[in-house]
Protein backbone atom coordinates (compact mmCIF):
# COMPACT_ATOMS: atom_id res chain seq x y z
CA UNK A 1 0.00 0.00 0.00
CA UNK A 2 2.78 2.39 0.92
CA UNK A 3 4.24 1.79 -2.51
CA UNK A 4 1.03 2.95 -4.19
CA UNK A 5 0.88 6.13 -2.18
CA UNK A 6 4.53 6.88 -2.78
CA UNK A 7 4.11 6.30 -6.50
CA UNK A 8 1.01 8.48 -6.63
CA UNK A 9 2.88 11.21 -4.79
CA UNK A 10 5.77 10.92 -7.22
CA UNK A 11 3.37 11.13 -10.17
CA UNK A 12 1.87 14.25 -8.63
CA UNK A 13 5.27 15.85 -8.12
CA UNK A 14 6.41 14.99 -11.63
CA UNK A 15 3.23 16.30 -13.22
CA UNK A 16 3.56 19.43 -11.13
CA UNK A 17 7.06 20.36 -12.17
CA UNK A 18 6.71 19.23 -15.76
CA UNK A 19 3.42 20.99 -16.49
CA UNK A 20 4.40 24.15 -14.67
CA UNK A 21 7.75 24.28 -16.38
CA UNK A 22 5.99 23.74 -19.70
CA UNK A 23 3.61 26.60 -19.00
CA UNK A 24 6.40 28.88 -17.87
CA UNK A 25 8.35 28.05 -21.02
CA UNK A 26 5.60 29.61 -23.14
CA UNK A 27 6.33 32.83 -21.32
CA UNK A 28 10.09 32.30 -21.29
CA UNK A 29 10.11 31.79 -25.02
CA UNK A 30 8.51 35.15 -25.68
CA UNK A 31 10.57 36.98 -23.12
CA UNK A 32 13.85 35.42 -24.09
CA UNK A 33 13.36 36.06 -27.78
CA UNK A 34 12.29 39.60 -26.96
CA UNK A 35 15.25 40.37 -24.75
CA UNK A 36 17.77 38.98 -27.19
CA UNK A 37 16.21 40.97 -30.03
CA UNK A 38 16.26 44.22 -28.03
CA UNK A 39 12.52 44.13 -27.53
CA UNK A 40 10.44 43.92 -24.38
CA UNK A 41 7.99 41.13 -25.04
CA UNK A 42 4.66 40.29 -23.49
CA UNK A 43 4.10 42.63 -20.55
CA UNK A 44 0.52 43.84 -20.85
CA UNK A 45 -1.48 41.08 -19.21
CA UNK A 46 -2.39 42.43 -15.79
CA UNK A 47 -4.62 41.96 -12.81
CA UNK A 48 -5.36 45.45 -11.62
CA UNK A 49 -2.10 47.35 -11.43
CA UNK A 50 0.01 44.19 -11.15
CA UNK A 51 1.90 43.03 -14.18
CA UNK A 52 4.75 40.97 -12.67
CA UNK A 53 6.82 41.18 -15.86
CA UNK A 54 4.09 39.63 -17.99
CA UNK A 55 3.70 36.37 -16.11
CA UNK A 56 -0.09 36.72 -16.21
CA UNK A 57 0.25 36.12 -19.91
CA UNK A 58 0.38 32.39 -19.16
CA UNK A 59 -3.00 32.50 -17.42
CA UNK A 60 -4.44 34.72 -20.12
CA UNK A 61 -3.24 32.37 -22.84
CA UNK A 62 -4.60 29.25 -21.19
CA UNK A 63 -7.93 30.95 -20.59
CA UNK A 64 -8.06 31.98 -24.22
CA UNK A 65 -7.21 28.47 -25.41
CA UNK A 66 -9.89 26.89 -23.23
CA UNK A 67 -12.60 29.34 -24.22
CA UNK A 68 -11.93 29.23 -27.94
CA UNK A 69 -14.19 27.28 -30.25
CA UNK A 70 -13.06 23.73 -30.82
CA UNK A 71 -13.45 23.27 -34.52
CA UNK A 72 -13.31 20.00 -36.44
CA UNK A 73 -13.16 20.38 -40.22
CA UNK A 74 -15.98 19.03 -42.34
CA UNK A 75 -14.99 15.64 -43.73
CA UNK A 76 -12.35 15.25 -41.05
CA UNK A 77 -12.17 12.19 -38.90
CA UNK A 78 -13.72 13.32 -35.62
CA UNK A 79 -12.24 10.54 -33.53
CA UNK A 80 -8.67 10.75 -34.78
CA UNK A 81 -8.83 14.53 -34.81
CA UNK A 82 -9.72 14.50 -31.13
CA UNK A 83 -7.24 11.91 -29.93
CA UNK A 84 -4.24 13.12 -31.96
CA UNK A 85 -3.22 15.93 -29.58
CA UNK A 86 -4.01 13.71 -26.61
CA UNK A 87 -1.67 11.03 -27.95
CA UNK A 88 1.07 13.60 -28.39
CA UNK A 89 0.82 14.97 -24.88
CA UNK A 90 0.23 11.56 -23.33
CA UNK A 91 3.43 10.02 -24.64
CA UNK A 92 5.44 13.15 -23.99
CA UNK A 93 4.31 13.07 -20.37
CA UNK A 94 4.77 9.33 -20.06
CA UNK A 95 8.43 9.63 -20.98
CA UNK A 96 8.99 11.66 -17.80
CA UNK A 97 8.08 8.60 -15.74
CA UNK A 98 11.66 7.35 -15.90
CA UNK A 99 13.45 10.69 -15.62
CA UNK A 100 15.23 10.77 -12.25
CA UNK A 101 15.34 14.19 -10.64
CA UNK A 102 17.53 13.02 -7.79
CA UNK A 103 19.15 9.96 -6.32
CA UNK A 104 17.09 8.57 -3.46
CA UNK A 105 15.13 10.11 -0.65
CA UNK A 106 15.22 8.30 2.69
CA UNK A 107 12.01 8.67 4.63
CA UNK A 108 11.69 6.70 7.89
CA UNK A 109 14.29 4.17 6.88
CA UNK A 110 12.87 3.59 3.42
CA UNK A 111 14.83 4.46 0.33
CA UNK A 112 12.61 6.04 -2.31
CA UNK A 113 14.15 6.37 -5.76
CA UNK A 114 13.36 9.77 -7.23
CA UNK A 115 11.88 8.64 -10.51
CA UNK A 116 8.38 7.24 -10.90
CA UNK A 117 9.46 4.01 -12.53
CA UNK A 118 12.79 2.38 -11.76
CA UNK A 119 13.54 0.09 -14.62
CA UNK A 120 16.69 -1.13 -16.27
CA UNK A 121 15.33 -0.32 -19.75
CA UNK A 122 14.64 3.32 -18.98
CA UNK A 123 16.51 4.61 -22.01
CA UNK A 124 14.60 2.33 -24.34
CA UNK A 125 11.39 3.45 -22.66
CA UNK A 126 12.12 7.13 -23.30
CA UNK A 127 13.03 6.45 -26.90
CA UNK A 128 9.91 4.36 -27.41
CA UNK A 129 7.71 7.13 -26.06
CA UNK A 130 9.42 9.67 -28.29
CA UNK A 131 8.76 7.43 -31.30
CA UNK A 132 5.13 6.86 -30.36
CA UNK A 133 4.55 10.59 -30.38
CA UNK A 134 4.81 10.47 -34.14
CA UNK A 135 1.37 8.88 -34.16
CA UNK A 136 -0.14 12.03 -32.75
CA UNK A 137 1.45 14.05 -35.53
CA UNK A 138 0.46 11.65 -38.29
CA UNK A 139 -3.11 11.33 -37.03
CA UNK A 140 -3.39 15.10 -36.80
CA UNK A 141 -2.28 15.47 -40.40
CA UNK A 142 -4.46 12.62 -41.65
CA UNK A 143 -7.66 13.42 -39.81
CA UNK A 144 -7.78 17.09 -40.78
CA UNK A 145 -8.98 16.48 -44.35
CA UNK A 146 -6.59 19.17 -45.47
CA UNK A 147 -3.76 18.67 -47.90
CA UNK A 148 -1.47 21.08 -46.11
CA UNK A 149 -1.99 19.29 -42.85
CA UNK A 150 -1.43 15.95 -44.52
CA UNK A 151 1.82 17.15 -46.08
CA UNK A 152 2.84 18.63 -42.76
CA UNK A 153 2.21 15.32 -41.07
CA UNK A 154 4.28 13.51 -43.67
CA UNK A 155 7.10 16.02 -43.37
CA UNK A 156 7.04 15.67 -39.62
CA UNK A 157 7.05 11.88 -39.60
CA UNK A 158 9.82 11.68 -42.24
CA UNK A 159 11.93 14.09 -40.24
CA UNK A 160 11.35 12.37 -36.93
CA UNK A 161 12.06 8.93 -38.33
CA UNK A 162 15.27 10.12 -39.95
CA UNK A 163 16.59 11.78 -36.85
CA UNK A 164 15.47 9.02 -34.54
CA UNK A 165 18.17 6.80 -35.97
CA UNK A 166 20.89 9.34 -35.25
CA UNK A 167 19.29 10.04 -31.93
CA UNK A 168 19.56 6.41 -30.93
CA UNK A 169 22.97 5.85 -32.47
CA UNK A 170 24.62 8.77 -30.67
CA UNK A 171 24.06 7.37 -27.22
CA UNK A 172 25.36 3.91 -28.05
CA UNK A 173 28.85 5.23 -27.35
CA UNK A 174 27.69 6.25 -23.89
CA UNK A 175 26.06 2.89 -23.31
CA UNK A 176 29.31 1.19 -24.26
CA UNK A 177 31.23 3.23 -21.72
CA UNK A 178 28.78 3.05 -18.82
CA UNK A 179 27.28 -0.30 -19.71
CA UNK A 180 23.74 0.30 -18.52
CA UNK A 181 20.32 1.20 -19.90
CA UNK A 182 19.04 2.41 -16.54
CA UNK A 183 19.06 6.19 -16.26
CA UNK A 184 19.71 6.08 -12.52
CA UNK A 185 22.62 3.69 -12.95
CA UNK A 186 23.90 5.83 -15.82
CA UNK A 187 23.97 8.85 -13.56
CA UNK A 188 25.56 6.92 -10.71
CA UNK A 189 28.24 5.74 -13.12
CA UNK A 190 29.09 9.37 -13.89
CA UNK A 191 30.33 9.88 -10.35
CA UNK A 192 33.91 10.72 -9.55
CA UNK A 193 36.33 12.53 -11.78
CA UNK A 194 38.70 12.04 -14.63
CA UNK A 195 42.30 12.81 -13.68
CA UNK A 196 41.09 14.23 -10.38
CA UNK A 197 39.83 17.39 -12.04
CA UNK A 198 37.06 16.96 -14.62
CA UNK A 199 33.89 15.34 -13.39
CA UNK A 200 33.40 11.96 -15.02
CA UNK A 201 30.51 13.27 -17.12
CA UNK A 202 29.46 12.08 -20.54
CA UNK A 203 30.46 15.34 -22.22
CA UNK A 204 34.14 14.72 -21.48
CA UNK A 205 33.98 11.13 -22.67
CA UNK A 206 31.68 11.69 -25.64
CA UNK A 207 32.11 15.27 -26.90
CA UNK A 208 31.10 14.36 -30.43
CA UNK A 209 28.15 12.39 -29.12
CA UNK A 210 27.00 15.48 -27.24
CA UNK A 211 26.85 17.63 -30.37
CA UNK A 212 25.11 14.93 -32.36
CA UNK A 213 22.64 14.30 -29.58
CA UNK A 214 21.82 18.00 -29.31
CA UNK A 215 21.28 18.30 -33.05
CA UNK A 216 19.14 15.19 -33.30
CA UNK A 217 17.29 16.14 -30.14
CA UNK A 218 16.46 19.55 -31.53
CA UNK A 219 15.12 17.84 -34.63
CA UNK A 220 12.98 15.61 -32.42
CA UNK A 221 11.43 18.58 -30.68
CA UNK A 222 10.42 20.00 -34.06
CA UNK A 223 11.74 23.43 -33.21
CA UNK A 224 14.01 25.78 -35.10
CA UNK A 225 16.25 25.17 -36.98
CA UNK A 226 14.32 21.98 -37.66
CA UNK A 227 10.80 23.35 -37.48
CA UNK A 228 9.69 22.36 -40.97
CA UNK A 229 6.82 20.24 -39.64
CA UNK A 230 5.36 23.34 -38.05
CA UNK A 231 6.63 26.47 -39.71
CA UNK A 232 4.16 28.55 -37.74
CA UNK A 233 4.82 31.71 -39.65
CA UNK A 234 4.07 30.52 -43.16
CA UNK A 235 3.74 26.88 -44.24
CA UNK A 236 1.91 25.68 -41.11
CA UNK A 237 2.17 21.98 -40.64
CA UNK A 238 0.04 19.18 -39.32
CA UNK A 239 -1.93 21.29 -36.84
CA UNK A 240 -3.24 23.80 -39.33
CA UNK A 241 -6.83 22.66 -38.68
CA UNK A 242 -6.57 22.77 -34.92
CA UNK A 243 -7.94 25.43 -32.66
CA UNK A 244 -8.42 26.09 -29.00
CA UNK A 245 -7.06 23.75 -26.40
CA UNK A 246 -6.30 20.99 -28.90
CA UNK A 247 -3.86 23.32 -30.58
CA UNK A 248 -2.67 24.23 -27.11
CA UNK A 249 -1.90 20.59 -26.45
CA UNK A 250 0.33 20.45 -29.51
CA UNK A 251 2.15 23.55 -28.34
CA UNK A 252 2.46 22.02 -24.91
CA UNK A 253 3.90 18.85 -26.44
CA UNK A 254 6.57 20.97 -28.06
CA UNK A 255 7.58 22.46 -24.76
CA UNK A 256 7.37 19.13 -22.98
CA UNK A 257 9.67 17.65 -25.57
CA UNK A 258 12.08 20.51 -25.10
CA UNK A 259 12.10 19.82 -21.38
CA UNK A 260 12.53 16.11 -22.04
CA UNK A 261 15.45 16.59 -24.42
CA UNK A 262 17.08 19.01 -22.00
CA UNK A 263 16.62 16.51 -19.20
CA UNK A 264 18.12 13.76 -21.35
CA UNK A 265 21.12 15.90 -22.29
CA UNK A 266 21.59 16.69 -18.63
CA UNK A 267 21.39 13.04 -17.66
CA UNK A 268 23.45 11.59 -20.49
CA UNK A 269 26.19 14.18 -20.75
CA UNK A 270 26.19 16.32 -17.61
CA UNK A 271 25.76 13.82 -14.86
CA UNK A 272 22.09 14.39 -14.09
CA UNK A 273 21.86 15.12 -10.37
CA UNK A 274 25.57 14.57 -9.78
CA UNK A 275 27.19 17.50 -8.00
CA UNK A 276 30.97 17.55 -8.45
CA UNK A 277 32.78 16.41 -5.28
CA UNK A 278 29.49 15.59 -3.55
CA UNK A 279 29.38 12.12 -2.03
CA UNK A 280 26.49 10.52 -0.19
CA UNK A 281 27.56 12.16 3.08
CA UNK A 282 28.86 15.55 1.97
CA UNK A 283 31.54 17.29 -0.05
CA UNK A 284 34.97 15.73 -0.33
CA UNK A 285 37.84 17.79 -1.72
CA UNK A 286 40.80 15.48 -1.54
CA UNK A 287 41.24 14.86 2.17
CA UNK A 288 39.10 17.75 3.47
CA UNK A 289 35.38 17.10 3.82
CA UNK A 290 32.24 19.09 4.57
CA UNK A 291 29.72 16.67 5.96
CA UNK A 292 26.05 17.18 5.17
CA UNK A 293 22.94 15.32 6.28
CA UNK A 294 21.38 13.05 3.62
CA UNK A 295 18.34 15.32 3.23
CA UNK A 296 20.55 18.26 2.31
CA UNK A 297 22.47 16.10 -0.12
CA UNK A 298 19.20 15.16 -1.82
CA UNK A 299 18.05 18.77 -1.91
CA UNK A 300 21.37 19.80 -3.43
CA UNK A 301 21.13 17.06 -6.02
CA UNK A 302 17.60 17.98 -7.04
CA UNK A 303 18.49 21.66 -7.29
CA UNK A 304 21.58 20.96 -9.38
CA UNK A 305 19.49 18.80 -11.68
CA UNK A 306 17.03 21.63 -12.25
CA UNK A 307 19.87 24.10 -12.63
CA UNK A 308 21.44 22.02 -15.38
CA UNK A 309 18.02 21.54 -16.93
CA UNK A 310 17.46 25.29 -16.96
CA UNK A 311 20.80 25.90 -18.62
CA UNK A 312 19.88 23.56 -21.45
CA UNK A 313 16.37 24.94 -21.77
CA UNK A 314 17.98 28.34 -22.12
CA UNK A 315 20.44 27.04 -24.70
CA UNK A 316 17.74 25.36 -26.79
CA UNK A 317 15.59 28.48 -26.70
CA UNK A 318 18.60 30.52 -27.70
CA UNK A 319 19.33 28.21 -30.61
CA UNK A 320 15.69 28.30 -31.64
CA UNK A 321 15.74 32.10 -31.87
CA UNK A 322 19.20 32.39 -33.40
CA UNK A 323 19.25 30.00 -36.32
CA UNK A 324 17.14 30.18 -39.45
CA UNK A 325 15.29 27.14 -40.68
CA UNK A 326 16.86 24.49 -42.88
CA UNK A 327 15.52 23.74 -46.31
CA UNK A 328 13.89 20.33 -46.42
CA UNK A 329 16.55 18.73 -48.63
CA UNK A 330 19.28 20.25 -46.46
CA UNK A 331 17.55 18.80 -43.45
CA UNK A 332 17.44 15.33 -44.91
CA UNK A 333 21.01 15.56 -46.19
CA UNK A 334 22.19 16.71 -42.79
CA UNK A 335 20.39 13.87 -41.11
CA UNK A 336 21.41 11.02 -43.38
CA UNK A 337 24.72 12.20 -44.88
CA UNK A 338 26.31 13.97 -41.93
CA UNK A 339 24.82 13.15 -38.58
CA UNK A 340 24.25 9.44 -39.10
CA UNK A 341 27.78 8.65 -40.42
CA UNK A 342 29.24 10.80 -37.66
CA UNK A 343 27.29 8.94 -35.04
CA UNK A 344 28.45 5.62 -36.49
CA UNK A 345 32.01 6.96 -36.47
CA UNK A 346 31.48 7.90 -32.85
CA UNK A 347 30.49 4.34 -32.02
CA UNK A 348 33.50 3.03 -33.90
CA UNK A 349 36.01 5.32 -32.20
CA UNK A 350 34.51 4.65 -28.79
CA UNK A 351 34.76 0.92 -29.41
CA UNK A 352 38.35 1.26 -30.55
CA UNK A 353 39.36 3.26 -27.50
CA UNK A 354 37.55 0.89 -25.19
CA UNK A 355 39.32 -2.04 -26.80
CA UNK A 356 42.72 -0.45 -26.38
CA UNK A 357 42.32 0.99 -22.85
CA UNK A 358 39.18 -0.70 -21.64
CA UNK B 1 32.33 68.02 -71.39
CA UNK B 2 31.33 69.48 -68.05
CA UNK B 3 28.05 67.71 -67.70
CA UNK B 4 29.30 64.25 -68.43
CA UNK B 5 28.19 61.85 -65.83
CA UNK B 6 30.82 59.40 -64.81
CA UNK B 7 29.36 55.95 -64.39
CA UNK B 8 31.34 53.36 -62.63
CA UNK B 9 30.16 49.92 -63.58
CA UNK B 10 30.25 47.63 -60.63
CA UNK B 11 30.54 43.94 -61.14
CA UNK B 12 28.40 41.82 -58.92
CA UNK B 13 30.66 39.88 -56.63
CA UNK B 14 30.81 36.23 -57.54
CA UNK B 15 29.40 33.99 -54.82
CA UNK B 16 32.25 33.40 -52.47
CA UNK B 17 33.52 29.89 -51.88
CA UNK B 18 32.68 28.94 -48.36
CA UNK B 19 35.68 28.39 -46.17
CA UNK B 20 36.18 25.18 -44.30
CA UNK B 21 35.28 26.95 -41.08
CA UNK B 22 31.93 27.98 -42.53
CA UNK B 23 31.28 24.55 -43.96
CA UNK B 24 31.91 22.93 -40.61
CA UNK B 25 28.87 24.89 -39.44
CA UNK B 26 29.45 24.46 -35.73
CA UNK B 27 31.88 27.41 -35.33
CA UNK B 28 29.51 29.66 -37.23
CA UNK B 29 26.60 28.54 -35.08
CA UNK B 30 28.70 29.28 -32.04
CA UNK B 31 29.47 32.74 -33.42
CA UNK B 32 25.79 33.43 -33.99
CA UNK B 33 24.91 32.20 -30.55
CA UNK B 34 27.59 34.41 -29.06
CA UNK B 35 26.03 37.48 -30.66
CA UNK B 36 22.49 36.68 -29.54
CA UNK B 37 23.63 35.60 -26.11
CA UNK B 38 25.58 38.83 -25.68
CA UNK B 39 22.45 40.79 -26.50
CA UNK B 40 20.40 38.61 -24.19
CA UNK B 41 22.61 38.92 -21.13
CA UNK B 42 23.39 42.57 -21.74
CA UNK B 43 19.74 43.51 -22.02
CA UNK B 44 18.72 41.22 -19.18
CA UNK B 45 21.22 42.93 -16.91
CA UNK B 46 19.77 46.34 -17.77
CA UNK B 47 16.22 45.09 -17.23
CA UNK B 48 17.14 43.64 -13.84
CA UNK B 49 18.75 46.91 -12.83
CA UNK B 50 15.53 48.67 -13.80
CA UNK B 51 13.47 46.17 -11.87
CA UNK B 52 15.39 47.02 -8.72
CA UNK B 53 14.86 50.69 -9.34
CA UNK B 54 18.38 51.55 -10.39
CA UNK B 55 18.13 54.31 -12.97
CA UNK B 56 20.32 53.84 -15.99
CA UNK B 57 20.64 55.67 -19.24
CA UNK B 58 20.87 52.41 -21.19
CA UNK B 59 17.57 51.44 -22.72
CA UNK B 60 17.81 47.66 -22.95
CA UNK B 61 15.27 47.63 -25.73
CA UNK B 62 14.29 49.73 -28.68
CA UNK B 63 10.60 49.36 -27.94
CA UNK B 64 8.33 52.37 -27.52
CA UNK B 65 5.68 51.36 -24.99
CA UNK B 66 3.16 52.80 -27.36
CA UNK B 67 0.07 54.19 -25.69
CA UNK B 68 2.08 55.61 -22.81
CA UNK B 69 5.19 56.46 -24.74
CA UNK B 70 5.02 57.96 -28.18
CA UNK B 71 7.65 58.45 -30.78
CA UNK B 72 8.38 62.11 -31.41
CA UNK B 73 6.76 63.13 -34.67
CA UNK B 74 8.60 65.10 -37.27
CA UNK B 75 7.01 68.56 -37.60
CA UNK B 76 6.34 67.94 -41.28
CA UNK B 77 4.53 64.65 -40.85
CA UNK B 78 1.02 64.68 -42.31
CA UNK B 79 -1.65 63.89 -39.75
CA UNK B 80 -5.36 64.60 -39.29
CA UNK B 81 -6.57 67.69 -41.17
CA UNK B 82 -7.80 70.85 -39.53
CA UNK B 83 -9.41 73.99 -40.86
CA UNK B 84 -7.71 77.16 -39.76
CA UNK B 85 -9.97 79.69 -38.03
CA UNK B 86 -10.25 83.40 -38.37
CA UNK B 87 -10.12 85.55 -35.26
CA UNK B 88 -13.88 85.32 -34.86
CA UNK B 89 -13.81 81.53 -35.03
CA UNK B 90 -15.23 81.12 -38.51
CA UNK B 91 -13.23 79.11 -41.03
CA UNK B 92 -10.61 80.92 -43.01
CA UNK B 93 -11.58 78.87 -46.05
CA UNK B 94 -13.09 80.82 -48.93
CA UNK B 95 -14.65 77.81 -50.65
CA UNK B 96 -12.48 78.18 -53.70
CA UNK B 97 -12.63 74.43 -54.33
CA UNK B 98 -8.89 74.20 -55.02
CA UNK B 99 -8.44 71.41 -52.57
CA UNK B 100 -11.51 69.57 -53.77
CA UNK B 101 -10.19 69.80 -57.32
CA UNK B 102 -6.68 68.60 -56.63
CA UNK B 103 -7.60 65.84 -54.22
CA UNK B 104 -6.52 62.64 -55.97
CA UNK B 105 -8.84 60.55 -53.82
CA UNK B 106 -11.81 62.86 -54.43
CA UNK B 107 -12.68 62.79 -50.78
CA UNK B 108 -13.35 66.49 -50.06
CA UNK B 109 -16.90 67.74 -50.47
CA UNK B 110 -17.50 71.48 -50.17
CA UNK B 111 -20.70 73.48 -50.50
CA UNK B 112 -19.89 77.14 -50.75
CA UNK B 113 -22.12 80.20 -50.20
CA UNK B 114 -21.77 83.96 -50.25
CA UNK B 115 -20.23 85.38 -47.12
CA UNK B 116 -22.24 88.05 -45.30
CA UNK B 117 -19.10 90.21 -45.05
CA UNK B 118 -18.67 91.93 -48.45
CA UNK B 119 -14.86 91.90 -48.03
CA UNK B 120 -14.89 88.12 -48.10
CA UNK B 121 -16.34 86.60 -51.18
CA UNK B 122 -17.49 83.12 -50.08
CA UNK B 123 -17.41 80.73 -47.20
CA UNK B 124 -18.12 77.01 -46.92
CA UNK B 125 -21.52 75.88 -45.64
CA UNK B 126 -20.36 72.35 -45.59
CA UNK B 127 -16.84 71.02 -45.63
CA UNK B 128 -16.52 67.24 -45.37
CA UNK B 129 -13.44 65.08 -45.70
CA UNK B 130 -13.93 61.34 -46.01
CA UNK B 131 -10.89 60.15 -44.10
CA UNK B 132 -11.67 56.58 -44.95
CA UNK B 133 -10.76 57.45 -48.54
CA UNK B 134 -8.07 60.11 -48.01
CA UNK B 135 -4.57 58.97 -48.91
CA UNK B 136 -2.81 61.63 -46.83
CA UNK B 137 -0.95 63.01 -49.81
CA UNK B 138 -1.12 66.53 -48.45
CA UNK B 139 -1.96 68.05 -51.83
CA UNK B 140 -4.99 69.81 -50.38
CA UNK B 141 -2.68 71.69 -48.03
CA UNK B 142 -0.36 72.60 -50.88
CA UNK B 143 -3.19 73.78 -53.09
CA UNK B 144 -4.98 76.02 -50.64
CA UNK B 145 -4.42 79.73 -51.50
CA UNK B 146 -5.63 80.89 -48.09
CA UNK B 147 -3.61 78.52 -45.91
CA UNK B 148 -6.99 77.43 -44.62
CA UNK B 149 -6.42 73.71 -44.39
CA UNK B 150 -3.51 72.14 -42.59
CA UNK B 151 -2.46 68.64 -41.62
CA UNK B 152 -0.51 69.46 -38.49
CA UNK B 153 -2.75 68.29 -35.64
CA UNK B 154 -0.42 65.43 -34.72
CA UNK B 155 -3.44 63.17 -34.32
CA UNK B 156 -2.73 59.78 -35.82
CA UNK B 157 -5.27 57.61 -34.06
CA UNK B 158 -8.73 58.17 -35.42
CA UNK B 159 -11.08 55.41 -36.22
CA UNK B 160 -14.80 54.75 -36.31
CA UNK B 161 -17.18 51.86 -36.21
CA UNK B 162 -18.71 52.68 -39.60
CA UNK B 163 -17.69 54.22 -42.89
CA UNK B 164 -19.94 57.20 -42.16
CA UNK B 165 -18.06 57.76 -38.94
CA UNK B 166 -14.87 58.34 -40.93
CA UNK B 167 -16.40 61.38 -42.66
CA UNK B 168 -15.26 64.43 -40.73
CA UNK B 169 -17.51 67.47 -40.97
CA UNK B 170 -16.62 71.12 -40.70
CA UNK B 171 -17.26 71.32 -36.97
CA UNK B 172 -14.90 68.37 -36.39
CA UNK B 173 -12.26 69.93 -38.56
CA UNK B 174 -12.50 73.36 -36.97
CA UNK B 175 -10.75 72.44 -33.79
S1 LIG C 1 -4.52 64.65 -48.13
FE1 LIG C 1 -4.74 64.23 -50.33
S2 LIG C 1 -6.33 62.68 -50.40
FE2 LIG C 1 -6.46 63.58 -48.37
S3 LIG C 1 -7.98 65.17 -48.55
FE3 LIG C 1 -5.99 66.15 -48.96
S4 LIG C 1 -5.72 66.04 -51.13
FE4 LIG C 1 -7.36 64.63 -50.63
S1 LIG D 1 -8.32 75.28 -51.08
FE1 LIG D 1 -8.37 76.23 -49.05
S2 LIG D 1 -9.69 77.99 -49.33
FE2 LIG D 1 -10.01 76.68 -51.11
S3 LIG D 1 -11.76 75.43 -50.55
FE3 LIG D 1 -9.93 74.28 -49.96
S4 LIG D 1 -9.59 74.87 -47.86
FE4 LIG D 1 -10.99 76.33 -48.65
Amino acid sequence: MAFVWVTLAKIGVTLFWVMNLGAILTWVERKQSAVMQDRIGANRANIGPFRIIGLFQIAADSLKMILKEDWIPAGGNRFLHTIAPIISVFFALLAFAVIPIGNTLTISGQEIPLSIITTDVAILFVFAMLSLEIYGVVFAGYSSNNNYAMLGGLRASAQMFSYEITFGATIIGLLMIYGTLDLQELIRAQKGSIGGWYPRWGIFLQPLGFFLFCAAGLAETKRNPFDLPEGESEIVGYFVEYSGMKFGLFMLTDFLETILISALVTIFFFGGWQVPFLEADGFHFGSTAFLLSPVWVTVLQISIFFLKLTVFLWLFMQIRWTLPRFRYDQLMRLGWNVLLPLSLLNIFITGLILMIWG
Amino acid sequence: MPNEVKVKVMKAAAPRERTLREKAYIPEIARGLRITAAHFWGNLFIHIKRLFGIRTKERGSVTYQYPEERRPLSPRVRTLHRLVKREDGSPRCVACMMCETICPAKCIYIIGADHPDPNIEKHPLQFDIDLGVCVFCGLCVEACPEDAIRMDTGILEFSAYSREGMIYHMKDLLR
